[in-house]
């Protein structure tokens, strides 16, 4: 489908070869690396990321990549973990809170969901904020698969809003940084459709 | 609306799906990537594997299918068997796995679920537990070991004191195995399931005892669970999947439509 150089960051975490394997589903060729020069290289780039924001944060700074991703200019996507990275704070550690990459305004907060359950985990249902290449040809309310507790509440750079106590940001845009908070991954049909826009449309 | 799942299992013997009856005498279903492939299609919401030999004969799940597996379904999936350390589940993550389900090493070792939340976070730490109605106690019992007859073992726990223990050492979610059902298609316990979806503010997901369209129905609307999980009715054809969601959505339950 494409011979762009697409690259997954190697953040240490452990959703890497599931969105790889999505990516060479669509026939992409993709690229996993922690080099910052292939990285820079890159005309796509993935951030992956699951686990806590705590973990994931340490280990990209750990391998000198926090300055790395804040200088790219090409399409980034963030997932789940992954998009959370890309706010200012998250509050998911033991400590009060902690920075993230600040590419996009927000912040990380527990949910708030009254009675229903955390994590919030399953299919659920995603509406578009904005007209977007990202999720061209996805019908408007298609299923997505989230497992998360935190979230970033719905702001001016929320592309997608999902609702589950409250609405939150199901998908984030600023510049050339996108991230969805669900997993396209593991999203299905719908799911696929968004990797191939990210890939041939951003 | 965060939909109800529907999650087919499949139990994993030597590198083939199996399945038994109250947890004896396993038959070959079929090869274990097809399978899931086709399950994937069909409409399943989440797929199990369950690795039925690794946590009683001593062995680590064999995991060379988890990134076969990976590498064709665009569904979630858990992989459970024989799981004992932080190294182990981390190998079977990182082969694509997005959730790993513990059961006799969580008895086993409790603090293996404090250990697998912080290092891989809340969401991908599935517990299985296999629960006993004992009628001479009336008491709901966790047993281990459950994959080999000759090993199956009560543990010290009632089943709600233990869900109250792994909820608060960090487990994402919980897979209620009820034993006396198993296999048996007569329907879900919802006694049981209502009495753990009291103390469990986690996703709870109901196994043992699916055999028809209505016991889904009944286990989402009477025990309010979180998604339902099947082997043979699944299997051996004896409920379609589209038929099946078609009816949890006329029913008024928040489904994923196929």
């Amino acid at each position: 489908m494409s011979t762009k150089n697409i690259v997954i960051v190697n953040t240490g975490c452990a959703n890497i070869s599931s969105v790889k394997f999505a990516l060479e589903r669509l026939d992409v060729a993709v690229t996993v690396s922690d080099d910052p020069d292939v990285i820079r290289q890159a005309d796509k780039v993935f951030l992956p990321g699951v686990g806590t924001a705590n973990a994931a944060m340490t280990s990209i700074a750990n391998k000198q990549l926090i300055d790395v991703v804040r200088s790219l200019t090409q399409p980034v996507l963030g997932v789940c973990l992954g998009m959370q990275l890309m706010v200012e704070t998250s509050k998911e550690t033991r400590q009060d809170s902690i920075e993230c990459l600040s590419l996009i305004p927000g912040a990380v907060e527990r949910m708030q969901v009254g009675d229903l359950r955390l994590p919030h985990m399953g299919w659920n249902t995603v509406k578009t904020e904005k007209d977007n290449p990202l999720f061209h040809g996805i019908a408007e309310n298609s299923y997505f698969y989230f497992v998360h507790s935190f979230s970033v509440a719905v702001g001016p750079h929320t592309l997608a809003t999902c609702d589950y106590g409250t609405p939150f940001s199901a998908a984030l845009h600023k510049d050339n940084f996108y991230g969805v908070q669900f997993h396209p991954e593991r999203s299905g049909d719908a799911g696929a459709q968004l990797l191939k826009n990210f890939v041939e449309r951003v | 609306m965060l939909a109800r799942r529907i999650i087919p299992c499949l139990d994993v013997r030597d590198g083939k799906v199996v399945k038994g009856v109250q947890f004896r005498n396993h038959e070959i279903v079929g090869d274990i990537v097809p399978l899931a492939q086709r399950y994937a299609e069909a409409g399943a919401d989440e797929l199990v594997f369950y690795d039925i030999t690794a946590s009683s004969d001593q062995r680590v799940v064999d995991k060379s299918w988890v990134s076969r597996i990976a590498q064709v379904i665009d569904i979630p999936f858990c992989v459970a068997g024989g799981i004992k350390s932080v190294e182990d589940a981390g190998r079977i993550l990182e082969m694509g796995a997005d959730k790993i389900s513990i059961n006799s090493p969580a008895l086993n070792n409790p603090d293996l679920i404090n250990e697998l939340h912080d290092v891989y976070g809340q969401q991908c730490v599935v517990i299985g537990v296999d629960s006993f109605y004992n009628k001479d106690t009336n008491q709901y019992e966790v047993y281990k070991f459950t994959g080999d007859e000759s090993r199956t073992q009560q543990t010290k726990w009632t089943t709600l004191e233990w869900i109250k223990e792994v909820q608060s050492r960090g487990a994402g979610e919980i897979v209620l195995n009820c034993m006396n059902q198993d296999g048996v298609r007569q329907g879900y316990d919802i006694q049981q399931l209502k009495a753990v979806r009291d103390i469990c503010n986690l996703p709870l997901i109901a196994s043992g005892g699916a055999g028809a369209i209505e016991h889904f129905i009944d286990v989402f609307q009477q025990a309010d669970v979180d998604g339902a999980l099947a082997a043979s009715v699944f299997h051996k054809a004896v409920i379609n999947m589209a038929e099946l969601k078609q009816d949890l959505i006329d029913a008024g339950i928040a489904t994923r439509p196929i």
